[in-house]
């Protein structure tokens, strides 16, 4: 059987958690990384809450765009229409739009987790903030694209469903990514 | 025809939803640095270090089935209709089977994690805290994306642009209130 093709056992319980757990319990084994990265920097999140409202939006927003990108290689996959080729169009334009979106979203939340954590009882400037946003946000674009391209095409040469395995894998390592990075840029800055 | 979004086509389907996830990874960031949950940081050790993990999980878990449901209804063998499908209630609790399983692993490694670096933890306040806020995101993650899927195929919406933001968005917002809750729910427990 063909992957994707549909087919029922492709829709099985069994088939899904089997595929499905091993996996996600590694990728939160790996994410205990991020997670003593935040441990470790734990006082620093504590008094500047800027940082702390900063996490879940960058981790959210890599997420997100890992996800868009991912699903519609993954669907172009199942359509029979997907070409591993840095002339294929489709991967063109969705790395342009990628980092048109990150451009365009890290701006924003810079200056939004700025301002909000500066109610929350932080004293980091509106430039410190932005720099820390913009900086760390258009790494991750670059890490979210060549993730994504090679997940699916990796996962489809190794006979798995791209939706089990790309969203999951690259999601997970966008938020490692995204906190190892966001972490190093808050050190480079402050 | 699909597939031949130019970066434009793809910036434009996908900024509305990125913005909206962006507001709301914004409010998950508020709840995440406010003087209750800094509280609960600190009062509950390994915390922070389970976070990412379990933020993550979710984008994992239901990302992936939002993909597959997508790849199902552009392939015609899932119909955009809210009825037992065979298919479609396969997904529905293999999601929740490996959402369930995963909350409580990550709890275990969390405890193991901290017991190898010689901090204190309790197992049962851990899993307690994970089972709680695991089932009530899988409740309300399924719930919500399975019928904004549908709904938005319905209208024409290509569901790979809806999947991403829709988990992140109530995946971050959910996920750190829910972990809040089940803080407060172990605390009246144990």
């Amino acid at each position: 059987m063909s992957v994707g093709d549909g087919g029922t056992d492709e829709w099985s319980i069994g088939r899904m958690v089997r595929t499905m757990v091993p996996l996600l319990a590694g990728l939160s084994l790996l994410q205990m990384a991020s997670g003593s990265v935040l441990e470790s920097f734990e006082a620093t999140l504590l008094t500047q809450p800027s940082l702390l409202v900063l996490v879940p939006v960058q981790i959210g927003t890599a997420g997100n765009l890992a996800s868009i990108m991912c699903s519609r290689l993954s669907t172009q996959l199942h359509l029979g229409t997907f070409e591993l080729s840095p002339s294929n169009p489709a991967i063109r334009a969705n790395t342009v739009a990628v980092f048109g979106l990150a451009a365009t979203v890290f701006g924003i939340v810079g200056v939004a987790a700025w301002a909000i954590g500066r109610v929350l009882g932080g004293s980091l400037s509106v430039v410190e903030v932005l720099t820390i946003s913009l900086v760390s946000g258009m790494l991750l674009a670059l890490v979210v694209v060549v993730l994504s391209v090679v997940s699916v095409t990796a996962s489809y040469r190794l006979g798995y469903n791209p939706d089990d395995t790309t969203i999951p894998v690259v999601t997970n390592l966008c938020d490692i990514t995204g906190v190892l990075i966001l972490f190093g840029v808050v050190v480079a800055v402050l | 025809m699909y597939g031949q979004d130019t970066a434009k086509d793809v910036y434009r389907d996908a900024l509305p939803v990125i913005v909206v996830s962006l507001v709301a990874g914004l409010f998950a960031g508020t709840i995440l640095g406010s003087e209750t949950m800094r509280e609960g940081i600190e009062s509950v050790p390994g915390l922070l270090l389970l976070l990412p993990a379990f933020l993550a999980t979710r984008g994992g878990v239901y990302g992936s089935l939002g993909a597959r449901i997508s790849s199902g209804l552009h392939q015609g063998i899932i119909e955009p209709r809210f009825e037992l499908d065979e298919r479609l209630g396969n997904a529905i609790v293999a999601s929740f089977i490996n959402g369930m399983s995963v909350s409580v692993f990550i709890a275990v490694v969390t405890f193991i994690v901290l017991t190898l670096t010689g901090q204190s933890g309790s197992l049962l306040q851990l899993v307690g805290i994970m089972v709680v806020a695991g089932f009530l995101s899988a409740v309300l993650m399924l719930s919500v994306l399975v019928s904004v899927i549908i709904l938005g195929y319905r209208r024409g919406l290509d569901p790979d642009n809806i999947i991403g933001p829709v988990v992140t968005t109530l995946g971050d917002v959910f996920g750190v209130l829910f972990l809040l809750v089940g803080v407060y729910v172990t605390g009246l427990i144990l």
